[in-house]
């Protein structure tokens, strides 16, 4: 789905996308993905990723605000003073936080309800402070929501490897659609915590593994 | 809400260990849980905010409930506490040089961590009395200090022993989690 939107915006942003633009682009979805490469923001990933809608859900929430606050953070970056950056960023951010939180109880009160208080802990996501404070608060308005947009879907992709195999496994659905049958028993800790940090531990090792493949083929 | 303060101590500390069934808090517990002695003084350092977040927000929540402004709670959780650590930070650093020393370098990086703002909008949302409120504070420390302990000293056997090298690093130290976290699973029948 976030792949799919992804020329639209680009498009929106202006003029033609030149090579730098599209590393600005893909860098979060790729290379340096905020959950699978650098490890940033690991406790929505493992919390509410027990079912791809509530997955879908954090995602989309997060890349939200990662591109709002970034956009206005780009916006007033001349005029903020070095040393309340991090201050005022945070006010920006617990602004779009509050945004969402509202929005999403007006939109579904069921997916609110699951994904509970990690809406509002969105306020302290490594992933979005971390991104003004490296991109936003140097780059250009427009440079800032592409790299925004990027790492909220590199986000949003690493939310649904996770939610996937452990709805699949856990309960054998895919947002809430049976593949199984009526006869399958789901393998419950995948949906209990404990799975959290297996799957998240084992879609890791398949990088390192891929990783290291590559390494040893070249 | 009428639970006893030593209940809510247990259902913090063990039942719904803040790491390890509530997934807050993970990045010092994944960043600094190789040595025991600094993952002991990340957890004091962790309660002690975990603490002064608790007394601070109990106190904002009453003046926001006062002036019926409910949806300035984030924003003022946020930036309370974050100032109320960084006063307590100077104090210490004045009367406690000691105590600043081995805290210290801890305090700010935990003053922006999930936990603690996690604890704040959790005792909110449960409509805790102030007793009750210090005593989740403490639970909830408490609990991060034994799941930081017990992570550290499995990983301090980790380094000796020979881990393949495509799960070394984080993904191993997941797999530890996920079994810690299916033992505390276990302390789930002594819930209410």
């Amino acid at each position: 789905m976030t792949t799919e939107t992804v020329p639209v915006d680009a498009g929106k942003a202006g003029d033609a996308i030149g090579v730098e633009r599209l590393e600005i682009l893909t860098r979060g979805i790729g290379r340096e993905n905020p959950t699978f490469v650098m490890l940033l923001g690991l406790c929505p990933v493992l919390a509410v990723t027990n079912s791809v809608t509530n997955a879908l859900a954090m995602g989309l929430a997060t890349t939200f605000v990662l591109i709002m606050s970034s956009m206005i953070i780009a916006m007033i970056r001349r005029w903020v003073p070095k040393e309340v950056r991090i201050a005022s960023f945070i006010l920006v951010i617990a602004t779009f936080v509050t945004v969402v939180d509202y929005l999403l109880q007006a939109i579904s009160f069921e997916v609110h309800r699951a994904l509970g208080a990690f809406i509002s802990l969105l306020v302290v996501n490594c992933i979005i402070l971390g991104r003004a404070e490296a991109f936003a608060s140097k780059n250009s308005v427009g440079d800032s929501m592409l790299d925004a947009l990027g790492f909220g879907a590199g986000f949003t992709i690493s939310c649904l490897c996770m939610g996937s195999v452990r709805e699949i496994l856990g309960t054998g659905t895919f947002a809430g659609f049976p593949l199984f049958g009526p006869d399958f028993a789901g393998w419950s800790i995948m949906i209990l915590p404990g799975g959290a940090f297996f799957v998240l531990g084992s879609w890791l090792l398949l990088f390192n593994w891929l990783a290291a493949r590559k390494a040893g083929r070249s | 809400m009428n639970a006893s303060p030593l209940q809510i101590f247990i259902d913090a500390c063990l039942i719904n260990n803040f790491v390890l069934a509530l997934f807050l808090g993970l990045c010092p517990f994944l960043g600094v849980s190789t040595r025991t002695d600094m993952a002991f003084r990340m957890g004091l350092a962790v309660t002690f905010v975990m603490l002064v977040a608790s007394v601070c927000s109990y106190g904002i929540n009453l003046i926001l409930i006062a002036i019926d402004a409910p949806y300035l709670r984030l924003i003022s959780y946020i930036v309370v506490i974050a100032s109320s650590v960084q006063l307590v930070e100077m104090f210490l650093k004045k009367h406690s040089p000691a105590l600043f020393r081995a805290l210290g370098i801890y305090l700010p990086l935990i003053t922006t961590n999930c936990a603690i703002i996690g604890l704040a909008l959790f005792q909110t949302s449960r409509e805790y009395d102030f007793v009750q409120s210090l005593s989740f504070a403490l639970g909830g420390g408490g609990g991060f200090i034994l799941a930081l302990l017990m992570m550290s000293g499995i990983r301090e056997r980790l380094e000796l022993s020979d881990v393949s090298s495509i799960m070394q690093g984080a993904s191993i130290a997941l797999m530890v989690a996920g079994v810690l976290s299916m033992a505390f699973m276990g302390f789930a029948g002594m819930g209410r």
